[in-house]
């Protein structure tokens, strides 16, 4: 039953993990960059419900939802003013940029607020439900129940509205896209707010599962959702929610067995693997290079 | 025989700024704490140019230069205190253990591109620094203690062989190679240029001169611990490159001279160091991508008379 039981907490940081992925996979998909600035918006969405719940005392779903539409307009801010520019410089350029709005995130919050740890308040009574004799904490089902919920709305985004058509159509090929009158831009920064919701939403689920938040906290979980996102096929949105919840149960694993301190290698030797073994990832499309 | 001339002019520039502040030294006007600043400089010096190496001749983004460092700091300071050997012996053995693993981690990696090669460099590095911090035998987490003993003759000739040996590779017919793979791998291909091979190899010798750095660099403090290793530092690395100039090796140097003069003034500030750093970065990458020398050198623009040059 132990083993239940550690599968359960895998799977509670492997949606975390997955919903991070998601908004990493997304920007990838459209603009082929790996927005490194994705975990430090994680970060925020996290402090962003911690003083909500804490200072103007509401509720978790409340909360929640101020933070996912916060870090939307986040998202499309560090889109405008940062990447926008850099449509047609070297992916270089552009990944270079993406690691310095990573460190200004990151630094800002710490000079404004200092680099000290807070505790989450206990915004959801902690029950413990038993199940077939494994017991697993309300906060656990919650989470998982969330994930789900954003993935279906995700889901139904992508495939059923026309802005989740014309960010596929982007995605295909921009160019197209732009002479069949879509907007790009407009749909480029529609990307930029629903990945950096999901991270806000992430944010605010870790806050609650793990109760210790921190402004250089996005930083290890962003690289490993991007870890993730790269093990599901980049690009891919099934991909990412495989690749995020694999990767969680996988490190819980690790730590189980007592490797907890090799933990956080695990994850990168996992990345390594895919890399070298199958770039495009599970549900990645094989790409060829074209001169 | 232009090149030649070159190099006897660059030998004795460094002969001369060596004696003078050596003399400044010995007489007691720089104290120890410049001294460390000095030091400092050509630490970040020798890893912005072997940086330089991978990034900006030979076109592979590493953003895990920190890894090749740890592993040049760490095995010098084993073979220095545990085995007891000199510091020579030392600094020669972190460097080549460092140049192995760049090679064990390059010959795998280096088919990758772009993103996923970044990204695979960043993960090896912290895999690196993992291993350093679950070894008992360094001291794990809480470090290992190492006894000062870089002076400012053992950096600055370190500072000097990394230069002598890039800047002649990079003129060389490997050097050429390389940036041929920079300006585009395909047609390198097509033309028969064994495109795997130099990387790897530009890769080594980046990798062997960061070992050499983080040999120096963990005899100059007491202490060395595995955070100090983190992407951070490759970060910081990434930054003097980048901000130099991608492909300009006195660029790399003028950046990582000025940015650890800015470190030592904000030293009681580290977070608005960050803030800097991180703002030089973005506004670097939206109006000037290609650094402020680009690919010109310092000696270029000496050369009044003459049109054209490297064009970036």
């Amino acid at each position: 039953m132990e083993w239940i039981q550690q599968l359960v907490n895998g799977i509670s940081l492997g949606s975390i993990y997955a919903l991070i992925a998601l908004g990493y996979t997304m920007v990838y998909g459209i603009i082929k960059l790996i927005n490194f600035a994705h975990g430090d918006v994680f970060m925020l969405g996290a402090f962003i419900g911690f003083y909500a719940i804490a200072r103007w005392d509401i509720g978790f779903f409340p909360a929640l939802i101020i933070s996912m539409v916060l870090c939307a307009i986040i998202g499309v801010i560090i889109e405008r003013v940062a990447y926008k520019r850099l449509r047609n410089a070297t992916r270089i350029a552009a990944l270079i940029t993406a690691i310095g709005v990573s460190l200004l995130i990151e630094y800002t919050v710490i000079f404004f607020r200092g680099a000290s740890p807070e505790a989450y308040p206990e915004v959801l009574p902690k029950t413990y439900i038993d199940i077939f004799g494994v017991s697993i904490s309300s906060i656990s089902i919650l989470i998982l129940a969330v994930t789900v919920v954003l993935m279906i709305l995700l889901q139904f985004i992508v495939h059923k509205t026309k802005i989740g058509k014309a960010m596929r159509a982007v995605s295909l090929d921009p160019d197209a896209a732009r002479l069949m009158g879509i907007n790009v831009d407009n749909t480029i920064s529609a990307t930029f707010a629903i990945g950096s919701a999901l991270a806000g939403a992430a944010g605010v689920i870790f806050g609650v599962y793990y109760t210790r938040i921190e402004p250089l906290m996005g930083v290890l979980p962003g690289l490993k959702a991007f870890i993730a996102a790269v093990f599901g096929g980049i690009g891919s949105i099934p991909g990412a929610m495989v690749g995020g919840l694999s990767l969680g149960v996988v490190e819980t694993v690790v730590s189980a067995l007592g490797f907890s301190l090799w933990r956080d290698a695990a994850a990168f030797v996992i990345l390594i693997l895919i890399l070298i073994l199958k770039p495009s990832g599970i549900f990645g499309k094989n790409t060829r290079e074209k001169v | 025989m232009k090149k030649s001339k070159a190099f006897w002019v660059f030998s004795a520039l460094a002969l001369v700024i060596y004696a003078v502040v050596q003399g400044l030294i010995s007489s007691g006007i720089i104290d120890l704490y410049y001294q460390n600043i000095l030091v400092q400089m050509c630490i970040n010096i020798m890893l912005a140019v072997s940086l330089h190496i991978v990034i900006g001749i030979t076109g592979q983004f590493s953003i895990g230069h920190a890894g090749f460092m740890a592993v040049g700091a760490y095995f010098s300071a084993i073979a220095t205190m545990k085995l007891g050997l000199p510091l020579p012996v030392g600094l020669a053995l972190g460097a080549g253990v460092a140049a192995l693993a760049g090679l064990l981690v390059g010959l795998p990696t280096l088919r990758l591109k772009g993103d996923y090669l970044a990204i695979a460099t960043l993960g090896f590095a912290e895999i690196i620094r993992i291993i350093f911090l679950n070894v008992d035998y360094v001291g794990g987490a809480a470090g290992m203690v190492v006894t000062n003993m870089t002076t400012w003759t053992y950096a600055f000739a370190g500072v000097v062989i990394t230069i002598i040996v890039i800047s002649n590779f990079t003129n060389s017919r490997h050097g050429r190679g390389a940036i041929s793979i920079r300006e585009d791998e395909i047609a390198a291909d097509a033309m028969g240029i064994n495109t795997t091979y130099y990387k790897v190899v530009a890769f080594t010798i980046g990798s062997l001169f960061a070992g050499l750095a983080g040999a120096i660099y963990a005899h100059n403090f007491f202490i060395i611990q595995p955070t100090t290793f983190n992407f951070l530092k490759s970060f910081d690395i990434l930054i003097y490159v980048v901000l130099g100039g991608l492909g300009s090796l006195s660029g790399s140097v003028i950046a990582a001279i000025f940015l650890t003069m800015v470190t030592a003034f904000l030293a009681n500030f580290p977070e608005t160091r960050m803030i800097i750093y991180s703002l030089v970065l973005i506004l670097v990458m939206l109006y000037r991508p290609t650094g402020l020398m680009g690919t010109k050198e310092i000696t270029s623009l000496f050369k009044f008379g003459k049109k054209g040059g490297t064009k970036p």
